[in-house]
C-alpha cells in the first residue's frame, strides 16, 4: 500500500510538472506578456521597463526555470491586480470552493445512494419510476438555467434566501442546491444500475437463503459491491466541482476559485490563473489517490 | 402434526412471464423428503429441477415468476401461505441451501467468518456465541488453520474449501433440511468425492433431510436414496436410485442413462510406426517462480485423439496455449510436420495456424455476440485471404454448418439465438473452416448437458473419420475421455505423471495419482458406487 502511494505520488508529480510546462508555454503563446499585463495605450518605455523588471528579456527557457524555481518555493509571484501574492488569493478562494464541493458531494452521495438503492430494490415500482424520472431531469437540466430560475423564484419572488454573496447559512442554500441537482441525477442512475446487478448476484441469493432481512441485504451485501463504479463517478463529479463551479459561482457571486479564475482571466491577472490551475490540479491528484484508497478499502481483492 | 413427511411438495406449478409470453417452468410437480433421507432431483439444464427448491426458499421473484398452484408443506404447514417474515425465519434456520459455484455465492467483500456468523446473528444468536460456533464449524468441515482463516476473504480459499465454507454456513443452525443445488459441479473429481463424503457424514450426525439437485447420474449413484427425474418442467420418473438406473421406464430416463459416458467400449490404439503429426519435446512454461508446465513430452498421430486429463491447476490449459504460442513457452520444442512451433518466426506461425485450430470450453463466451454465424465462420477466410474468393464464402459456410449438423438457413442468426450445444457446433464449424489437421479442444464439452455432450462427441468422432482429424482433447471428465480418446496423458501440478493407450490407463493405471483420479470419478450405477464405497470404507478402517 505504502509503495503504491509512493508510486502514485511520483506519477502525480510527473503529471504536475508536465502541466506546469504546458501552462507556462501556452500562456506565452498567447502573445507578448506586456500586451496582456499593461494597458493598451502603454508607452514603449513603460513596456520596456516592465520587461526589465519581470525578466521578460531573458531567453524563454531561462524564464521557465526561474518560474519553476519559484514554484518549488511555492512562490507564484504577485498578483498584478490585487497587490498580494497570487497563491494567497487562490488559497483563500479555494477554501470556499472546497467547502462548497465537500458539502454538495456529501449530500449528493448520501442521497443518491439511499434513493438509488431503494429504487433498485423494486425495479419498475412506483418509487423507482419517480426517482428515475426526476434523476433524468436533474442530470440533463442546464445548471445556469436552474440557477437563474432559482434566484428568480426563491430570492426575488419569495424572498426566502439571499440572491448572492456569503455570510450566513442562508447564502449557501441556493448554490449547494443548484450544484446538487446534476451530480445527484447522474450518480443516482449509476447507483441504481450497479445495485440492480449486485442485487441479482449469486451472493445476494445466498443471503436470502440464510434468512437475512431486506435492509442488510441492500445496505450490507449489495451496496458495498455496487460502490466501485459509483466511486469512480463520484470522483469525476467532485473533480468538476473542485475545478470551480465557474457558472454557479459567478451567478451567485460566490468567492470560490471558479469565480476567481474567471475574474483573473478577464483582468489578465495571469499569475493568479497559473496559481489557481496549479492548486486545483494538486487537489484533484490528491483526490484520485484518495479514490484508489477507497477502492482498496471497499474491495479486499484490490491490493496495490 | 408430524404424521406426514418432513417436506412435501404437492402439485406445484410455476410460470415465468417473459416478453415472449408465459413459460411453464414446472408443471404439477410432487415429491417428498423425510428426515435422514437423501432425495436427488435429476435433470438437464432447463428441466426445472431447481425451481421447486427456489419456491421452498422464497427465491422466486414474483413477478416475473408466478406460483400458479400447489403446496409446499414443511412439517405439515404450507410455506407458500406464510408471510415473508415467517418464511425468512425458516430460511437458514430450519431449511438451508448451498449452491453450485461457491465463489460467486460468497460475498467477495466480507470475510468468511462474517458470512458464517451472519446465518446465526440473523436468527438471534449473540455475536460472541456465533464466532465461537463459526470456529467450531470451520474445524468440522475441515478448513486448516481456521483460527486465522476466519478473518480471510473468499478469494483466499480454494474451490473445495469455499464449498466447505458454504456448507459450514448452511449448517450453522443445524437445519432440518439442506438443499444442495449442484454442490460439486464446479469442483475437481477428487474434491467432489471429499465434499460428497462430508455431506454424508454431516447428514448422519444431524439426521437432516438432504435434497440434492444435480445433472450428474454419478452423484445420484453415490449419495441418493431416491431420485426424481425431471424433463421440461415435469417429473418423468420417481423411485429408488438403484431401481431407476436398473429399470428405467420413461424413454427420457432411458435416453439419459444411455448418454452417460464411461460405459462404452474403449478405442484401440492406432498402429505403431506412424509418423507423428505433433511431436512435443520437453516443453516448459514458467511464470515467475511458478513452474506451470514442466517438460511435457508426448506425440499426436494423424487421426488420433490424445486426451490430456488433470484437475484444475494441472497445467493442461497452459500446455494448449503454449502449443498455439498464445503464451511463449520457456523452453522445449514442439515439432509439427518436423517444423518447430516454438522457434518458428511469426509469419510462418501465421500460416501454420490454419492447420491447428482450437475449440474452447464456453461457446457463450468464445463466440462474439455481435457477429452472425456467417460472420463468425467466414472470419477465417477474411484473415487468411488466399483460401477462398469472397463469392464462394457463403457456399462454404453453408457446407460447414451442414457438416456440424446445423440448419444452414440459420447462418444470419446470432449466437444467443442458439442453444448451448448448437453454439458449440458453431465453434466447431469455425474451427473446421480452415481445414485444419489438428483441433485442440479445451474442455470443449464440459459446459454441455450429458445428452448434448454425447451428440457433440459423436459429431467430433464422425468428423475425425471423414476428415482424418487429430484431436488434442483437454478434459477433466474421465468417463468421457475413456469413451473418446485413443491415448491419455495424465497431468498433475504441471507434470505428466503417466501416459499410454486408453485401455492401459483405465484398466492398469500405474501412477498413484491416476489411480486416485479413477477412484474418485463416479459411476452412474448405484450398485457399482455402493461397492466402491464399501471398498473405500474397508480401506479407511484398515
Amino acid at each position: 500500500m505504502l509503495s503504491f502511494l509512493g508510486k502514485r505520488a511520483v506519477a502525480s508529480a510527473i503529471s504536475l510538472i508536465g502541466l506546469v510546462i504546458l501552462v507556462f508555454f501556452l500562456s506565452r503563446l498567447t502573445g507578448d506578456p506586456t500586451n496582456l499585463y499593461l494597458p493598451v495605450d502603454a508607452s514603449l518605455e513603460s513596456r520596456e521597463r516592465f520587461r526589465e523588471i519581470n525578466g521578460l528579456n531573458d531567453p524563454l527557457i531561462v524564464q521557465f526555470f526561474r518560474y519553476a524555481g519559484d514554484l518549488i518555493r511555492f512562490d507564484f509571484g504577485m498578483s498584478v491586480r490585487r497587490g498580494e501574492p497570487a497563491l494567497d488569493a487562490v488559497l483563500r478562494a479555494f477554501q470556499w470552493t472546497l467547502w462548497l464541493a465537500l458539502i454538495t458531494m456529501t449530500l449528493v452521495t448520501v442521497a443518491a445512494i439511499v434513493v438509488g438503492s431503494l429504487a433498485a430494490f423494486r425495479v419498475g415500482g412506483i418509487f423507482d419510476r419517480i426517482a428515475t424520472f426526476f434523476s433524468l431531469i436533474g442530470a440533463s437540466a442546464p445548471d445556469f438555467w436552474i440557477a437563474i430560475v432559482a434566484i428568480v423564484v426563491f430570492s426575488v419572488s419569495l424572498g426566502w434566501v439571499p440572491t448572492s454573496g456569503t455570510g450566513t447559512v442562508w447564502h449557501w442554500i441556493l448554490p449547494v442546491s443548484v450544484l446538487f441537482i446534476r451530480p445527484f441525477g447522474l450518480i443516482l442512475q449509476v447507483v441504481r444500475g450497479s445495485m440492480i446487478s449486485t442485487l441479482s448476484s449469486a451472493y445476494v441469493k445466498t443471503a436470502r437463503a440464510k434468512g437475512v432481512r431486506n435492509r442488510p441485504i441492500i445496505f450490507v451485501h449489495a451496496l458495498r459491491n455496487a460502490m466501485l463504479p459509483v466511486i469512480t463517478v463520484i470522483g469525476d463529479q467532485a473533480a468538476g466541482l473542485l475545478n470551480g463551479a465557474v457558472i454557479v459561482e459567478t451567478i451567485f457571486g460566490f468567492p470560490g476559485v471558479g469565480k476567481l479564475m474567471i475574474d483573473s482571466i478577464l483582468q489578465r491577472d495571469f499569475t493568479v490563473v497559473l496559481a489557481a490551475i496549479f492548486v486545483t490540479a494538486v487537489a484533484i491528484f490528491l483526490m484520485n489517490i484518495l479514490i484508489d484508497i477507497f477502492y482498496a478499502v471497499l474491495d479486499p481483492r484490490i491490493r496495490y | 402434526m408430524m404424521a406426514g413427511h418432513l417436506l412435501e411438495v404437492r402439485g406445484l406449478s410455476v410460470d415465468f412471464h417473459t416478453a415472449q409470453g408465459a413459460v411453464h417452468a414446472v408443471r404439477n410437480v410432487s415429491w417428498h423428503l423425510d428426515r435422514g433421507e437423501t432425495l436427488a432431483i435429476l435433470g438437464e439444464s432447463g428441466s426445472g429441477k431447481s425451481v421447486s427448491a427456489s419456491a421452498i426458499m422464497n427465491l422466486i421473484d414474483c413477478p416475473p415468476g408466478d406460483i400458479d398452484s400447489g403446496e409446499v408443506l414443511f412439517e405439515g404447514r404450507d410455506v407458500l401461505k406464510m408471510s415473508d417474515e415467517q418464511r425468512r425465519q425458516l430460511n437458514g434456520k430450519r431449511i438451508a441451501m448451498i449452491f453450485q459455484d461457491p465463489l460467486s455465492h460468497l460475498n467477495p467483500v466480507y470475510t468468511v467468518g462474517f458470512q458464517i456468523m451472519e446465518t446465526m446473528t440473523t436468527h438471534g444468536v449473540s455475536k460472541a456465541d456465533a464466532r465461537a460456533r463459526t470456529l467450531e464449524l470451520m474445524e468440522r468441515v475441515g478448513i486448516p488453520d481456521f483460527g486465522t482463516k476466519i478473518d480471510a476473504y473468499p478469494h483466499q480459499f480454494s474451490g473445495g474449501q469455499r464449498q466447505r465454507l458454504m456448507i459450514a454456513m448452511a449448517l450453522a443452525l443445524k437445519p432440518d433440511i439442506l438443499i444442495a443445488d449442484e454442490p460439486t459441479t464446479a469442483l475437481d473429481v477428487t474434491v467432489q468425492a471429499q465434499i460428497l463424503a462430508l455431506l454424508e457424514e454431516l447428514q448422519k450426525e444431524t439426521g437432516m433431510g438432504l435434497l440434492l439437485i444435480t445433472h450428474d447420474l454419478g452423484v445420484v449413484a453415490e449419495v441418493a436414496d431416491r431420485v426424481v427425474v425431471m424433463n421440461s418442467g415435469e417429473i418423468v420418473e420417481t423411485g429408488s436410485a438403484a431401481e431407476v438406473y436398473r429399470n428405467p421406464h420413461h424413454p427420457y430416463t432411458k435416453k439419459l442413462i444411455s448418454a452417460v459416458p464411461g460405459t462404452g467400449g474403449m478405442a484401440a490404439s492406432l498402429g505403431t510406426g506412424i509418423r507423428p503429426l505433433l511431436d512435443v519435446q520437453g516443453i516448459s512454461k514458467r511464470f515467475g517462480d511458478f513452474l506451470a508446465l514442466d517438460e511435457a513430452t508426448f506425440t499426436v498421430l494423424p487421426g488420433e485423439t490424445v486426451a490430456i486429463v488433470g484437475e484444475s491447476g494441472s497445467g493442461k490449459s497452459t500446455l494448449a496455449k503454449a502449443l498455439l504460442r498464445l503464451i511463449e513457452p520457456t523452453s522445449g520444442a514442439a515439432f509439427y510436420d518436423s517444423r518447430d512451433l516454438v522457434t518458428m518466426p511469426p509469419k510462418e506461425l501465421f500460416e501454420l495456424r490454419r492447420d491447428i485450430q482450437m475449440v474452447f470450453q464456453d461457446p457463450t463466451q468464445s463466440l462474439n455476440p455481435r457477429m452472425s454465424v456467417y460472420q463468425i465462420v467466414s472470419e477465417a477466410f477474411a484473415i487468411h485471404r488466399d483460401i477462398l474468393p469472397k463469392d464462394r464464402w457463403q457456399g462454404r459456410v453453408r457446407e460447414l454448418l451442414e457438416q456440424v449438423g446445423l440448419d444452414a438457413s440459420h447462418m444470419r442468426r446470432y449466437p444467443h439465438q442458439f442453444s448451448g450445444g448448437q453454439r458449440q457446433r458453431i465453434a466447431i464449424a469455425r474451427a473446421l473452416a480452415l481445414e485444419p489437421k489438428l483441433i485442440i479442444c479445451d474442455e470443449a464439452v464440459s459446459a454441455l448437458d450429458v445428452s448434448i455432450q454425447a451428440q457433440v462427441i459423436r459429431l467430433l468422432r464422425g468428423l475425425q473419420e471423414r476428415l482424418h482429424l487429430s484431436y488434442l482433447f483437454i478434459a477433466h471428465d474421465l468417463p468421457l475421455v475413456r469413451d473418446f480418446a485413443h491415448r491419455v496423458v495424465v497431468m498433475q501440478a504441471g507434470r505428466i505423471v503417466e501416459q499410454g493407450p486408453v485401455r492401459q490407463i483405465f484398466e492398469a493405471p500405474q501412477a498413484d495419482y491416476t489411480r486416485s483420479l479413477i477412484a474418485a470419478s463416479l459411476h452412474p450405477d448405484p450398485e457399482v458406487q455402493a461397492e466402491r464405497r464399501a471398498v473405500r470404507e474397508l480401506r479407511r478402517e484398515a
